[in-house]
């Protein structure tokens, strides 16, 4: 997913690209429709974006307290968000946006996933990628989405996240990230 | 329950306008009501009813005006689908 680079825009929305100019029109795509590359099938690319005010989120852990924590995050999210008040609702507004933003990718038409079954996962080199299960992981097959990619920033009173979602690639094998629901 | 739906969305809707002049239906995102503000609404409400919403009632539609939750709260209490 790298390989794509700028997205263009932060807009949720999707949008057909042939593989083999997916680098370069992304550059200066404004998310709407390509045509396909000869002899190849279409890609579809979904991006979806949110914005999150941590002064929000930092007076719903106040008012709520674990409840809402174990509501909206996983043992994992809430572990990856440690050090004072301001830090920690930091990053659980920037988990927050990266869920919404997924959700806009999946485009659920009836109730929307979980919340806990997207889970932002942080390696030890702080990376952080999505984990879809459940009911998100569910959406994603649904949609043929095969892969993900991931971005997250906060920076003083905003946190945001961008997803990037690849699908409707035939053939192509699925991203460990989303999880088998029928095995 | 009018009141109290109120109450909650003045507390936890972090609307720019004024609630109590809103009428029951006018759309609460176009007021401003934002993805997690609507959450923090869902939990005020359960704390407010009794009731946890469940995953089917998970969806914007629920929460996008004063007679949309009026009509999943009637649901939740006369179903007696009370919070665990």
């Amino acid at each position: 997913m790298s390989r794509l680079g700028y997205l263009g825009p932060l807009t949720a929305g999707s949008f057909d690209v042939g593989p083999a100019r997916a680098h370069a029109d992304l550059n200066t795509t404004t998310g709407r429709e390509h045509s396909p590359a000869e002899n190849t099938g279409p890609q579809r690319v979904r991006v979806g974006t949110d914005l999150v005010r941590v002064a929000d989120v930092a007076a719903s852990v106040e008012h709520f307290g674990d409840r809402y924590l174990k509501r909206l995050f996983t043992d994992h999210e809430v572990s990856c968000c440690r050090g004072g008040p301001a830090t920690v609702a930091a990053g659980l507004a920037a988990r927050f946006a990266a869920k919404e933003a997924t959700i806009k990718v999946l485009q659920p038409r009836g109730a929307i996933p979980d919340w806990r079954s997207i889970e932002v996962r942080r390696d030890v080199h702080g990376r952080c990628d999505l984990l879809l299960s459940g009911s998100a992981a569910r959406l994603a097959r649904e949609a043929g989405i095969t892969d993900t990619a991931l971005s997250l920033s906060h920076e003083g009173a905003m946190a945001v996240a961008v997803v990037v979602a690849l699908c409707g690639i035939p053939g192509a094998e699925v991203a460990r990230n989303i999880a088998d629901e029928t095995r | 329950m009018d009141e109290e739906i109120r109450k909650v969305l003045a507390e936890h809707a972090r609307l720019p306008v004024d609630v109590s002049e809103m009428s029951d239906r006018a759309d609460l995102y176009q007021a401003g009501m934002t993805s997690h503000a609507s959450v923090s609404v869902m939990l005020a409400l359960e704390d407010a009813f009794d009731i946890e919403f469940p995953e089917r009632m998970l969806r914007k539609s629920t929460f996008e005006s004063i007679a949309a939750i009026r009509g999943a709260l009637t649901e939740l209490t006369s179903s007696g689908e009370k919070s665990g």
